[in-house]
C-alpha cells in the first residue's frame, strides 16, 4: 500500500523542516521521495507530522511487569476508563500504569509511536519477555538483558578480561535474542541477594572482589570492544537516595576518556537511564533537607559529548514502581508499607515490584516531579536527552504526552506548583522557577522523542525521521503548531491521539480508528565474536553446577518466540 | 539403534525438570527407556507408549456408550457447542504449553467465556493473598546456591514434588552451599508426618487449621516478644517455636515453600497472607524468600500468559469484550455450582477428579467437551471426548516453572497419526467459530 500524507506541518531535526508545509509519501514500507498516481491520499491540512516515536526506556514486557499486572488487579478495576472493549480489529484493553500487553502497542500507537525498548531483561526470562513482545501488537521492540550483576560478567572484570566479557556478552545476546548492555545498580542487586546493597561506585561487591565502577567502566569498554548499535545503559547505584547526586557524578565519569566505536552513527558510550531519581541533595526527603541537584548533574553532562539520558519524569499519578534494582525497591516498601515483590534470579539478577503514589500534596512527590522537567530545560542538546518516564516507574507511559506539554509550556509548569501545596517549598529548593523562561519548542520535541533517541539506540539508519529511505513510520497529530501551541492541553491531547499513525507503511490509526494490528517486529542484535575457550569452559562448568535449567534449554528460539525478527548483524 | 535424547523436559509438575534423558527407538517412534525422570514423570512418558490409547475422538451416545467420531466432527461439535453457548466455561489449562493457552484465549474471546485453570482450586488463594501482600521470592537455582534453611509447609514434595529436594532445595550442592543437605536447616510444618518430614531437623505438626496462629507466633518471635506466647500454640509448645524461630532469624538465606496445605484448608488466601509477612519480617534480619509448590507443570504458565493478555492470573470474564475479575463470582465452582453456565469445555486438566461431586453433577447435565489424551473422571462426564497429542512427549512448546522460569518443552516422539496437539484442535475450532459467527 502507498500513502501521501498531504499538507501537514512537518517537524523533523534530520529534515531540518521545523513547521514545514510538506507531503510525505510512504511505499512499501518505507518513507520515500515521490507517491505515485494511486496512493491513498492523508489530508493533514492543519496539523502536525512527525516521524514515529522512539522510546529509549520503558518497562512494557517481561516478569516483573507481569508481576505487576497480576498483583494489582486495582490497577485494572480503579481506572475503568482504561479498560476498553474489543471493537474492529482492535483487541481488548485493560490497566493504568501496568497495561496488558494488547494495550501497550495501542497505548504507543495512539501516541504516534513505533518503536520501544523494554529496558530490562533477565536473561533466565528471556522467553517470556519475548513472550509478551510477541502479544504486543504493532510496536517494534527490543530487550536489553541485564549485565550488571551477572556472575561471568563479575568474575572476568575483576580481572579486567575486557575479551572474555565481551564473548560472554556476545552469546547471550545471540541466545537469549537481546538488543544490548544494560546495567541496573551494578553490584548492588548481587549484595541484595545477601539483604546488602552497594551504595557507591567504590563499595566492593560481596564476595566477588570488585567494586561497581570497574562494573560500569568494564562493560562500557566490552559494549565498544563489540561496537554494539546502543551505548551501556546504566540505572547507577543509589537510585532515589537523597544526596546520591555525587554518586551519580562520579558514575558518569566512569565514560571520561572513552570513544564510540562502530557503524551505527551514535555519539555516546553511556546512556544513563531515567536521571530524575539520581540528581537529589539533602540528607533526607523531608522538605527541610532534599533538593534538587539537577543543575550540578547537567552541568556534567552538557560538559561532554560521550554521554545521554532520559528523564524518567514523575507524572504525579499513582503507579508501579518496578526496577532490577532489587534493594531498591525493598526500601521504597518501608516507605509506603504496601505490598512487595521481590525475585532473586540465579546467578544474574534480581527485581522488585512495590505500588507507588507520587503525592501532589507532598513535598517530595513534586520536588520530584520539578526535578525531572529541570533536567530536560537544562539540557544545552536535545539530541542527547529523551522524554521517558521509565514507565511505569515514575508515571505511566500513556503520560509521554503529559510531558511534552509541560516541557514545552511554563504556564502548565506553574498551575502544577500553583496548585499544590508544598509548590512554594518546591520553587526554592529546586531550579524549577529560575527556568520559567524556558519552553522546549517542536524541534526540540522531535529530538527528545525521536532523532535523538533512534541515534542513541544505534537506529538512525531507521528512524526518528521522515528522510526518503527510513522506516515508514508517519504520525499525524491534531494540532496546529502555528496557532495552537499557546494552549497546554491542546498539545497534551494531540500528542496523545494521533489521527493518523503508519507503522511499517501499513495505515494503523486511520482517523483516531485502529484499522490494523500492524506487523510487529523483535530487534536484536547477532554479534560474531565467538567463545573465547575460558567462557566456553565457565559456561560449560556453571549450567552443570549452579543453574537450574540445562544449556540447551536455555537460549530463545525464533519460532515460537520471535516470529517476525528483525536481526541486526554486527561488522556484517 | 537405539537413540539417546538428552535435555528432556519432564511435563509432569511445577518442577518442570530439564534434565531428562530418553532412548527412543530407531525409527523415532518408541520411548524405550526414561532416565532422570521420577516415578511419576517417567511413567507419563510410558503412558504416551500405551497400546490402549485413543487416537479418534468419541462422542457419548444417548445410551451412555461412546462413539468413534472423526477430529472434523469434533471441531464441529465444540465450535457449535461454544458459539451457541451464553455462558461457556473454558476452563483448565495447567497441562498444555503457552501456545495452546493463547489459542485458547482466543477462543475464549470470541464466544465471551469465562476462562479459568487450575489455580481455582490450588494456589488461587495464593495469587489472592499475592496480591494482598505481595510475595518476595526467587528462583530454585537461588535456593540450591545461597539457601541454608528450608521450610516446606503444608506440602509433601517427596510424593507430589519428587525431585524438588534433590534438584533444587534440600540436598544439591551450589555454589554458596558446598556442604548441601548437612549445611541447611530443615524444617516441616505439617500434621501429618510425611516421608518429607521424616528427613527434617524440625517437624512442627502443627495442629490441622492452625497455620494463622503458628505463623503469627513466629512472628511474635522476631518481634522479639516470645516469652509472651501461650505455653502451646497450634499444638506445638513455645520453646520449639522459639527456638526454631530464632534459627530462622539467624539464617543466611531461607525459603518457605508451601503448598495446598495452607492454600485450601480454613483461613485459605489469609494463611498466605501471614506466611508473605513472616517471610517480610525476616528479610528484616536476612535474606528469606517464599514459593508456592505449584502443581501442574503449566499452572504458572496459564497465570502468566492471561496476566499479559487480560490483567489477571485466573477466574477471568470475558463475556462483556473486555475482562474482568472477581474470585468467588467469576470462579469455575461458583459460576457451576450457581447454575449460570450453559457450556463447559475442559483441556489440560481434571476437574471430574477435583472439583466438588456437587459440580461434578452438574457439569454431567451440561454439553461438555473434555480435551485430554487420558481417559480421566472428567472424561465420564463429558459429552465428547477428544484425545490429544502429549505436551513435553509429542509435541514442544513453553510451559512455566513454579518459580515462573519459562522452560520450552521438546517433543520426543511423534503423536499417533492423525492425532491433533491441543494448539492444532483449538486452531480448528476457532476457525469453525469464525466461519459460523461471519467474523
Amino acid at each position: 500500500m502507498e500513502y501521501i500524507v498531504k499538507n501537514g506541518f512537518v517537524v523533523d531535526p534530520v529534515l531540518g523542516a521545523d513547521c514545514e508545509k510538506m507531503d510525505i509519501a510512504v511505499r512499501d514500507g518505507k518513507i520515500v521521495d515521490d507517491a505515485g498516481p494511486n496512493a491513498k491520499v492523508i489530508d493533514a491540512s492543519g496539523m502536525l507530522v512527525m516521524a514515529g516515536g522512539v522510546d529509549i526506556h520503558s518497562h512494557s514486557a517481561g516478569p516483573k511487569v507481569n508481576v505487576g499486572r497480576n498483583f494489582r488487579p486495582e490497577d485494572k478495576g480503579n481506572h475503568p476508563e482504561f479498560t476498553r472493549p474489543r471493537s474492529g480489529v482492535k483487541k481488548m484493553e485493560a490497566g493504568f500504569s501496568v497495561p496488558t500487553a494488547y494495550s501497550s502497542g495501542y497505548i504507543f500507537s495512539r501516541m504516534g509511536y513505533g518503536f520501544a525498548t523494554e529496558a530490562a531483561m533477565p536473561p533466565l526470562y528471556a522467553k517470556h519477555t519475548h513472550e509478551e513482545m510477541r502479544d504486543t501488537p504493532i510496536i517494534d521492540e527490543a530487550a536489553l538483558p541485564v549485565f550488571g550483576n551477572n556472575w561471568f560478567v563479575l568474575d572476568y572484570l575483576k580481572n579486567h578480561e575486557i575479551d572474555n566479557t565481551a564473548s560472554y556478552i556476545a552469546w547471550l545476546l545471540r541466545v537469549t535474542k537481546g538488543y544490548g548492555i544494560k546495567c541496573v545498580n551494578p553490584g548492588g542487586t548481587e549484595a541484595w541477594a545477601w539483604g546488602m546493597n552497594c551504595i557507591t561506585p567504590k563499595d566492593p561487591v560481596p564476595f566477588f572482589d570488585i567494586t561497581p565502577e570497574e562494573i560500569i567502566k568494564g562493560l562500557i569498554e566490552a559494549n565498544e570492544y563489540l561496537k554494539l548499535p546502543h551505548s551501556m545503559h546504566l540505572h547507577s547505584n543509589s537510585l532515589g537516595e537523597p544526596g546520591n547526586y555525587q554518586i551519580t557524578i562520579d558514575s558518569l565519569k566512569c565514560a571520561e576518556g572513552i570513544k564510540p566505536a562502530g557503524d551505527f552513527n551514535r555519539d555516546q558510550v553511556l546512556h544513563h537511564t531515567h536521571l530524575q531519581f539520581h540528581c537529589y541533595g539533602g540528607d533526607s526527603y523531608s522538605s527541610k533537607s532534599f533538593e534538587s541537584r539537577s543543575r550540578e548533574v547537567m552541568d556534567y553532562i552538557n560538559s561532554v559529548d560521550n554521554i545521554t539520558f532520559d528523564i524518567g519524569q514523575i507524572t504525579l499519578d499513582e503507579t508501579t514502581t518496578m526496577t532490577a534494582d532489587g534493594p531498591f525497591e525493598y526500601h521504597l516498601s518501608h516507605m509506603n508499607h504496601l505490598k512487595w515483590v521481590n525475585k532473586d534470579v540465579e546467578l544474574e539478577t534480581a527485581a522488585g515490584v512495590v505500588p507507588f503514589i507520587y503525592n501532589p500534596n507532598s513535598f517530595i512527590g513534586v520536588a520530584q516531579w520539578a526535578i525531572g522537567l529541570e533536567l530536560g530545560l537544562l539540557a544545552k542538546d536535545p539530541m542527547k536527552c529523551y522524554v521517558t518516564t521509565d514507565a511505569p516507574n515514575a508515571g505511566p507511559v500513556h503520560r509521554y504526552p503529559r510531558v511534552i506539554k509541560w516541557l514545552m509550556s511554563s504556564k502548565a509548569r506553574d498551575d502544577i506548583l500553583d496548585a499544590c501545596k508544598y509548590g512554594e517549598s518546591v520553587r526554592s529548593q529546586c531550579y524549577i522557577s529560575e527556568l520559567s523562561d524556558r519552553e522546549l519548542t517542536l524541534m526540540d520535541i522531535a529530538k527528545m522523542t525521536r532523532a535523538g533517541s533512534a541515534k542513541a539506540l544505534g537506529l538512525s539508519h531507521m528512524f526518528g525521521s521522515l528522510k526518503p529511505g527510513m522506516e515508514g513510520d508517519v504520525s499525524v497529530y491534531p494540532i496546529n503548531p502555528v496557532e495552537d501551541l499557546g494552549d497546554p492541553d491542546k498539545i497534551e491531547y494531540a500528542f496523545g491521539n494521533a489521527k493518523y499513525f503508519i507503522k511499517s507503511g501499513e495505515l494503523i490509526i486511520d482517523n483516531g480508528e485502529f484499522v490494523s494490528n500492524g506487523n510487529k517486529r523483535t530487534f536484536w542484535v547477532s554479534h560474531p565474536m565467538q567463545l573465547t575457550d575460558q567462557v566456553e569452559r565457565d559456561i560449560s562448568e556453571r549450567f552443570k553446577k549452579y543453574y537450574t535449567v540445562t544449556r540447551n534449554n536455555y537460549g530463545v528460539k525464533e519460532h515460537h518466540y520471535v516470529p517476525n525478527p528483525y536481526v541486526i548483524e554486527v561488522g556484517a | 539403534m537405539v537413540v539417546r535424547v538428552t535435555d528432556v523436559v519432564c511435563p509432569f509438575c511445577g518442577t518442570l525438570c530439564d534434565d531428562l534423558e530418553c532412548d527412543i527407538s530407531d525409527d523415532g517412534k518408541k520411548i524405550l527407556e526414561i532416565y532422570n525422570a521420577c516415578a511419576i514423570g517417567a511413567e507419563k512418558f510410558m503412558h504416551s507408549q500405551s497400546d490402549d490409547r485413543l487416537v479418534l475422538p468419541r462422542m457419548r451416545q444417548e445410551d451412555g456408550t461412546w462413539k468413534s467420531i472423526s477430529y472434523e466432527e469434533a471441531v464441529e461439535f465444540t465450535a457449535q457447542m461454544l458459539t451457541n453457548a451464553v455462558k461457556p466455561l473454558m476452563y483448565g489449562w495447567s497441562s498444555t504449553n503457552c501456545e495452546a493457552q493463547s489459542m485458547g484465549s482466543k477462543v475464549g474471546e470470541l464466544c465471551g467465556a469465562q476462562m479459568d485453570n487450575t489455580a481455582t482450586v490450588c494456589h488461587g488463594s495464593t495469587l489472592i493473598a499475592i496480591q494482598d501482600a505481595g510475595v518476595p521470592s526467587c528462583t530454585l537455582g537461588e535456593i540450591k546456591n545461597r539457601a541454608d534453611f528450608v521450610i516446606f509447609w503444608g506440602c509433601n514434595p517427596a510424593h507430589a514434588h519428587p525431585r524438588h529436594m534433590s534438584r533444587y532445595s534440600i540436598f544439591p550442592r551450589g555454589f554458596f552451599t558446598g556442604k548441601g543437605h548437612k549445611g541447611r536447616t530443615f524444617v516441616v510444618v505439617d500434621p501429618r508426618h510425611t516421608d518429607t518430614a521424616s528427613l527434617t531437623d524440625y517437624h512442627l505438626p502443627v495442629e490441622q487449621g492452625r497455620d494463622y496462629e503458628l505463623l503469627s507466633a513466629l512472628r511474635v518471635v522476631f518481634h522479639g516478644e516470645g516469652d509472651r506466647l501461650p505455653e502451646v500454640v497450634a499444638g506445638i509448645p513455645k520453646e520449639t517455636i522459639i527456638e526454631v524461630g530464632e534459627k530462622m532469624k539467624a539464617a543466611r538465606f531461607g525459603c518457605i515453600f508451601f503448598g495446598m496445605g495452607v492454600t485450601q484448608s480454613i483461613s485459605k488466601n489469609h494463611n498466605i497472607d501471614m506466611a508473605i509477612n513472616v517471610t517480610r519480617d525476616l528479610n528484616e534480619f536476612s535474606k528469606w524468600s517464599i514459593m508456592p509448590m505449584r502443581g501442574h507443570y503449566n499452572v504458572t504458565g496459564s497465570g502468566e500468559v492471561w496476566g499479559w493478555q487480560y490483567g489477571y492470573p485466573f477466574c477471568i470474564d470475558l463475556s462483556r469484550g473486555y475482562a474482568r475479575y472477581n474470585p468467588g463470582e467469576s470462579s469455575s465452582n461458583d459460576l457451576i455450582e450457581r447454575g449460570e453456565l450453559d457450556a463447559v469445555f475442559v483441556l489440560g486438566s481434571d476437574p471430574g477428579a477435583h472439583f466438588p461431586f456437587s459440580a461434578v453433577k452438574k457439569m454431567n447435565k451440561l454439553p461438555c467437551v473434555c480435551v485430554d489424551p487420558h481417559i480421566t473422571p472428567t472424561t465420564v462426564v463429558a459429552d465428547l471426548h477428544v484425545p490429544v497429542a502429549f505436551v513435553g512427549v509429542e509435541v514442544g512448546g513453553c510451559a512455566y516453572r513454579m518459580d515462573s522460569v519459562p522452560i520450552e518443552t521438546h517433543k520426543v516422539v511423534d503423536p499417533p497419526e492423525g492425532v491433533l496437539t491441543d494448539e492444532e484442535f483449538l486452531e480448528k475450532v476457532y476457525e469453525r467459530m469464525k466461519e459460523i459467527k461471519g467474523v
